[in-house]
C-alpha cells in the first residue's frame, strides 16, 4: 500500500505524458499499466503502422519511380514478415524509451490491471494505492468487430489491426471494413506488399471525416494502384470459413459477392471502461459509452477522479490525449493552463499521399451557412513536388470571406503530416490567410503550396 | 532566501510609480543602498535603492511600466537562487492596479474604468518582447491602456484586430482571455463598438515628457504621448474639483485697429473678391498660433494626450435649433482667401444641414464668435476631446490709454477656455499672447 499525489490508470500517450508533466510539477506520481508502456499508440497503433508504411512507400517508389529516377533494380520482391519484425523493433525501442522517461522523471510504474475504488484509491492485484490529489483515468480504447453482421474478430480470418501488425506474410486477398485512417493506412500497406485489397466504407466516401476533395484524391490514387475502393457500400452478409470469408456487399443498389483470405475490421474502436470499478466509484458514462467529463476540468462525476484520452471522448487521437494529460495535471497542481482548443486538433492519415487537415471541411462550412472562400493549389504546380515525383494532391484553404479567418485547411501531399502544423499554429494564434502568406516560405518546398493556396483564396495566386 | 524589491512610496502622496529605467541588469552585483532603478512619482523622478545585498536576480517589472506602491518589481538574492512565481505576482499587481483606479480615478478616467479588471495581463517583459517580433501588427494596434495593453501596446490576434477594426471596437477596452491576456476572437463577442479615430495612430513616444517642440508639418498627423505621473495627478485632482473637464479661462483684449485698417484696405482695393470677415482673420491667426503652440493643439484621450501635428480649426455656427462646428482643415496652411471662401461655403451648408460627418468632426481646436450679436465677451464650452476653444466678442471702440493719451480704439475681447488636464495656465497664456500679437500685427500672419 503506497500513497501518491496522483495515480494514473493507463500508460498510453495520454497517461504517460500526463505522468511526466505531473512529475515536472513536483507531484509524486504512479502509472498503472497492465501491458507495455506507450499503450496502443506505441505498441499496436501509430508507431508500428508508420514503420510498415515506410516499407510500403519504398516499395512503391522502387516499383513506379526508380527507373525514371535513373536507378535500375531487378525484380522487386517484398516480405511482410521482415517489415513486420522491423516495425516490432521500432515499437520495442519506443516502449523502452517511455520506460526510461518514467525512470528519469521518478514516476512509479505499477505493473498490473488497476481497479478504481471509491475515495481516490486504486487496487492493483492485492495492493491498494491511495492518491491524495487525483486519480486520472487514461485507459484508452481497443479494436472492435461488428458481430451484428457476423464479423466478430476471430483473429484468423477476421482480424483487427492487433493481428495485422503481427502477420508473418501478407494475405493474398484482404477486405478492409472501414476506410477511416486505420483502414486506409492498412490498405496502402498491404497493397504495396502484393495483397489484392478491397476497401469498404459504409459512408458515401472513404476518409469520411476529411474534406470530400481529399477523399476523392485518395480513392483515385488507390484505384490507380489496383485497389478496389467501395464507398457507400453495405456489407449485407458475411460467411466466415476456416481459410476465407465471403462477403455480400451492396453498393448503390448493386449487389456483389467477394471471397477473400482475410477481413480486417477497421470500423471504429471501443473504449475501455469495463471491469475497472468505474460505476462503483461513481464514474458515470455518456450515452455513447465514454466517461462523462466536464470539458473545462476533465473531472468525472466522481470528485477527484479525472479522465483523459480516448476514453474521455472523441477525437480518439494520441495527440489530443497527450494534451489533455498535461492540461489536467496542470489544473490539479493549481496552475491555469491555456484551455484546450478541441476545434484545433489536427487529423492525419499516413497513406500515400498523406492526408492532413485542421478545422472545418467545405461541406461543414456550407452546412453552417458560413460566408467562406476556398483557395486551392495543386501539388502538380509545386516545384519541389515535381522534383520529388510526388505531384499527387493539393492544398485547400477555406477562409472566412470577411476577415480571412482560416476556417479549415486540407492537405493531400507526400508529407502532408509535416505541413499541416503551419496552419495549426496559425489557427491557434488566430492568424488569417494574410499572415500565412506574409511569412516568407522557403523555396523550393512543399509548404509553398500552403502560401499559394492562401493567396488563391484572396484571388492572388502566383504559380497557377 | 531572495529578497523582494518593492515599489516604495517615495513621496507622501505617491500611489503608483512608473519604473523609468533599471540601473542594474539581471545578474549585476548589488550592495545595500545601490540605486536599482529610477522611478517617476506623481511629483518627480526619484531613485529606488537596494535594501539588501547580493545579485539582482530578476526584473519583474519592465522599464516603462507603472505599478502601485508596495507591489513587487524585482528580486535580490544569491546567484542562482530560485525566486517566486513572478508571473502570478505581477498579475496580482496588475489586477490591484485596476482596482485602485476604480477607487481613485473615477472622474478622471471614465473610459479606463470600462476595462474589466480581472483579466489584466502580468506586467512583465516576456510577452512584450514576443509581441515586438511582429512590428507590423503591433503598429496596426490601437495604443491604449486597456487590459490587453502593455506599455501602450495592445496584444491581440490578427483576426481579433481585423474584426475590431471592422466593427469599430476599441481594443483598449477589451479584456483578453488568450495566453498572457492576448485579445482573441471570442473576447470581442461581448465588446461593443466605440468610435475609433479614422486615421492610423503612430506608435507612442518612448519618453514620458510632454513635448513642447514646435509643430512640424511632415510625417504623422499626430503623436500620442503617455501621461506622465505629474500630468496624471493634475488630471485627477483638477477633475475632482471641477466637472469632468477642469476648465479655466484666459481673457485678453486685443487692439484691432490694424486688422480693421488692413481689412478695409483689402476691400477697397480688391472689391468683393477682397471681402474677408474678422472671423476669417481670427481663424487664420488662431491656426498660425496653434502651429507655434502644439501644447494647445491637442486632444485629451484619457490615458494619453494626442498632440496633433495638423491644425484643424472648428468654427461654431448657429443653426436653427442648435449649433454645429464645421472644420477648416489644415487651416494653418491655407491663405486668408481660402479660409474665407471655405468658411462661407461650410457655414452655408451647415445652416442647410448638408454637412457630411467628416466636415464637422476632427477639429483640433475651435473658435466661437458672438461678436455679431454685440456680445462684449463670453466663455465658450470646450468640445471634447479638444482641449481649448476661443470665444470671440464684439469689436468696439473704447477709450484706451495710448502713450499717456486717452483715445478711442477698436478693441476685441477674447476668452480662451482651457482643459487644465492638457493645457496649463502659462501654456494657454503663451498661446493667447501669440494670437494677440498676430491680430495686432496682421503682417505676422504671413511672417
Amino acid at each position: 500500500m503506497s500513497t501518491f499525489d496522483v495515480i494514473i490508470l493507463g500508460g498510453g500517450p495520454a497517461g504517460y505524458v500526463c505522468a511526466i508533466r505531473a512529475a515536472q510539477l513536483g507531484l509524486s506520481t504512479a502509472v498503472v499499466e497492465k501491458d507495455k508502456l506507450g499503450g496502443v499508440c506505441v505498441n499496436i497503433g501509430c508507431i508500428p503502422t508508420k514503420a510498415l508504411l515506410q516499407s510500403a512507400s519504398v516499395a512503391n517508389v522502387i516499383r513506379h519511380d526508380a527507373k525514371a529516377l535513373g536507378i535500375g533494380v531487378g525484380a522487386v520482391t517484398t516480405d511482410y514478415g521482415v517489415a513486420m519484425k522491423r516495425s516490432r523493433q521500432v515499437s520495442e525501442q519506443n516502449s523502452k524509451g517511455v520506460e526510461f522517461l518514467m525512470k528519469k522523471n521518478k514516476v512509479t510504474v505499477i505493473k498490473g490491471a488497476g481497479t478504481l475504488l471509491p475515495g481516490k484509491k486504486v487496487k492493483v492485484g492485492d495492493e491498494t494505492h491511495t492518491a491524495t490529489k487525483a486519480v486520472i483515468i487514461a485507459t484508452g480504447s481497443r479494436v472492435k468487430g461488428i458481430p451484428q453482421i457476423g464479423l466478430e474478430i476471430n483473429k484468423t480470418t477476421v482480424i483487427s489491426s492487433d493481428e495485422a501488425l503481427f502477420l508473418d506474410k501478407a494475405p493474398a486477398s484482404l477486405a478492409i471494413i472501414g476506410a477511416g485512417a486505420v483502414g486506409t493506412e492498412f490498405a496502402d500497406i498491404f497493397n504495396a506488399f502484393g495483397t489484392a485489397v478491397t476497401l469498404i466504407e459504409a459512408l458515401p466516401r472513404i476518409l469520411p471525416i476529411e474534406d470530400a476533395e481529399s477523399s476523392e484524391v485518395i480513392a483515385k490514387s488507390f484505384r490507380k494502384r489496383g485497389m478496389t475502393v467501395l464507398a457507400g457500400a453495405k456489407v449485407l452478409k458475411a460467411t466466415v470459413g476456416p481459410a476465407s470469408v465471403t462477403l455480400e456487399i451492396e453498393t448503390a443498389g448493386q449487389k456483389e459477392t467477394i471471397t477473400v483470405d482475410k477481413v480486417l475490421m477497421a470500423a471504429g474502436r471501443a473504449v475501455n471502461t469495463e471491469n475497472m470499478g468505474f460505476k462503483e466509484a461513481g464514474v458515470e458514462l455518456t450515452d455513447r459509452g465514454f466517461v462523462k467529463v466536464d470539458l473545462a476540468t476533465l473531472e468525472t462525476t466522481a470528485k477527484g477522479v479525472y479522465c483523459i484520452g480516448d476514453v474521455a471522448g472523441p477525437p480518439m487521437l494520441a495527440h489530443k490525449g497527450s494534451r489533455e494529460g498535461t492540461y489536467v495535471v496542470e489544473l490539479i497542481a493549481g496552475h491555469k493552463p491555456h484551455r484546450i482548443m478541441y476545434d484545433n486538433v489536427p487529423s492525419v492519415t499516413y497513406c500515400h499521399p498523406e492526408v492532413a487537415s485542421i478545422g472545418l471541411t467545405e461541406d461543414q462550412c456550407k452546412a453552417q451557412k458560413l460566408d467562406f472562400q476556398v483557395g486551392r493549389f495543386p501539388m502538380s504546380a509545386n516545384g519541389r513536388a515535381r522534383a520529388s515525383m510526388e505531384t499527387e494532391g493539393f492544398v485547400k484553404i477555406i477562409r472566412d470571406k470577411k476577415y480571412g479567418e482560416i476556417l479549415g485547411a486540407h492537405i493531400v501531399a507526400s508529407h502532408a503530416s509535416e505541413m499541416i502544423h503551419e496552419l495549426v499554429v496559425g489557427r491557434e494564434n488566430e492568424y488569417t490567410v494574410e499572415e500565412i502568406d506574409l511569412a516568407i516560405h522557403a523555396h523550393p518546398t512543399l509548404s509553398e503550396a500552403i502560401a499559394e493556396a492562401c493567396l488563391d483564396s484572396m484571388g492572388r495566386v502566383i504559380h497557377t | 532566501m531572495a529578497t523582494k524589491i518593492v515599489m516604495e512610496a517615495l513621496s507622501p502622496t505617491m500611489e503608483e510609480g512608473r519604473l523609468v529605467e533599471w540601473k542594474k541588469k539581471e545578474g549585476d552585483a548589488v550592495a545595500v543602498g545601490d540605486v536599482l532603478a529610477e522611478v517617476e512619482t506623481d511629483k518627480a523622478v526619484m531613485e529606488l535603492v537596494a535594501r539588501a545585498a547580493g545579485q539582482l536576480l530578476k526584473q519583474v517589472v519592465a522599464a516603462g511600466a507603472t505599478v502601485p506602491v508596495s507591489s513587487l518589481v524585482g528580486w535580490i538574492g544569491a546567484a542562482g537562487e530560485a525566486v517566486g512565481d513572478d508571473g502570478a505576482a505581477a498579475a496580482g499587481q496588475a489586477a490591484g492596479r485596476q482596482g485602485g483606479k476604480a477607487a481613485g480615478e473615477t472622474a478622471a478616467a471614465p473610459a479606463a474604468e470600462s476595462a474589466p479588471a480581472a483579466e489584466a495581463p502580468p506586467a512583465r517583459e516576456a510577452p512584450a518582447a514576443a509581441d515586438a517580433a511582429t512590428p507590423a501588427q503591433s503598429a496596426k494596434a490601437q495604443p491604449g491602456g486597456g487590459a490587453g495593453a502593455i506599455d501602450g501596446r495592445i496584444k491581440a490576434s490578427p483576426l481579433a484586430k481585423k474584426i475590431a477594426s471592422d466593427k469599430g471596437i476599441d481594443l483598449a477596452g477589451v479584456a483578453g482571455s488568450g495566453p498572457e491576456g492576448r485579445i482573441i476572437k471570442r473576447d470581442l463577442d461581448k465588446a461593443t463598438p466605440t468610435p475609433v479615430p479614422t486615421t492610423a495612430p503612430t506608435p507612442v513616444a518612448a519618453t514620458g515628457a510632454a513635448p513642447r517642440a514646435p509643430i512640424r508639418t511632415s510625417g504623422a498627423p499626430f503623436e500620442d504621448v503617455p501621461l506622465t505621473q505629474i500630468r496624471k495627478t493634475i488630471a485627477k485632482r483638477l477633475a475632482q474639483s471641477i466637472g469632468p473637464i477642469p476648465t479655466f479661462y484666459l481673457t485678453a483684449e486685443i487692439d484691432m485697429e490694424r486688422a480693421w485698417d488692413a481689412r478695409e484696405a483689402l476691400k477697397a482695393q480688391a472689391g468683393d473678391a477682397g471681402k474677408v470677415s474678422f472671423n476669417d482673420i481670427v481663424v487664420k491667426a488662431v491656426a498660425a498660433a496653434l502651429r507655434q503652440h502644439r501644447a494647445c493643439n491637442a486632444w485629451w484621450q484619457d490615458d494619453k494626450i494626442r498632440y496633433w501635428n495638423e491644425v484643424h480649426v472648428g468654427m461654431a455656427v448657429a443653426v436653427e435649433d442648435g449649433l454645429i462646428t464645421p472644420v477648416i482643415r489644415n487651416a494653418d496652411q491655407k491663405s486668408l482667401r481660402e479660409i474665407s471662401a471655405e468658411s462661407k461655403e461650410l457655414a452655408g451648408r451647415a445652416r442647410e444641414r448638408k454637412l457630411k460627418p467628416e466636415e464637422y468632426t476632427g477639429a483640433t481646436f475651435s473658435i466661437s464668435n458672438l461678436g455679431m450679436f454685440d456680445i462684449e465677451h463670453f466663455t465658450a464650452v470646450i468640445n471634447p476631446p479638444e482641449s481649448g476653444i476661443l470665444a470671440i466678442g464684439r469689436i468696439a471702440e473704447v477709450p484706451t490709454v495710448v502713450g499717456g493719451q486717452i483715445m478711442p480704439q477698436r478693441r476685441m475681447r477674447v476668452t480662451m477656455s482651457c482643459d487644465h488636464r492638457v493645457i496649463d495656465g502659462a501654456t494657454g497664456a503663451a498661446f493667447l499672447r501669440t494670437v494677440k500679437m498676430m491680430l495686432e500685427n496682421p503682417l505676422a500672419l504671413v511672417w
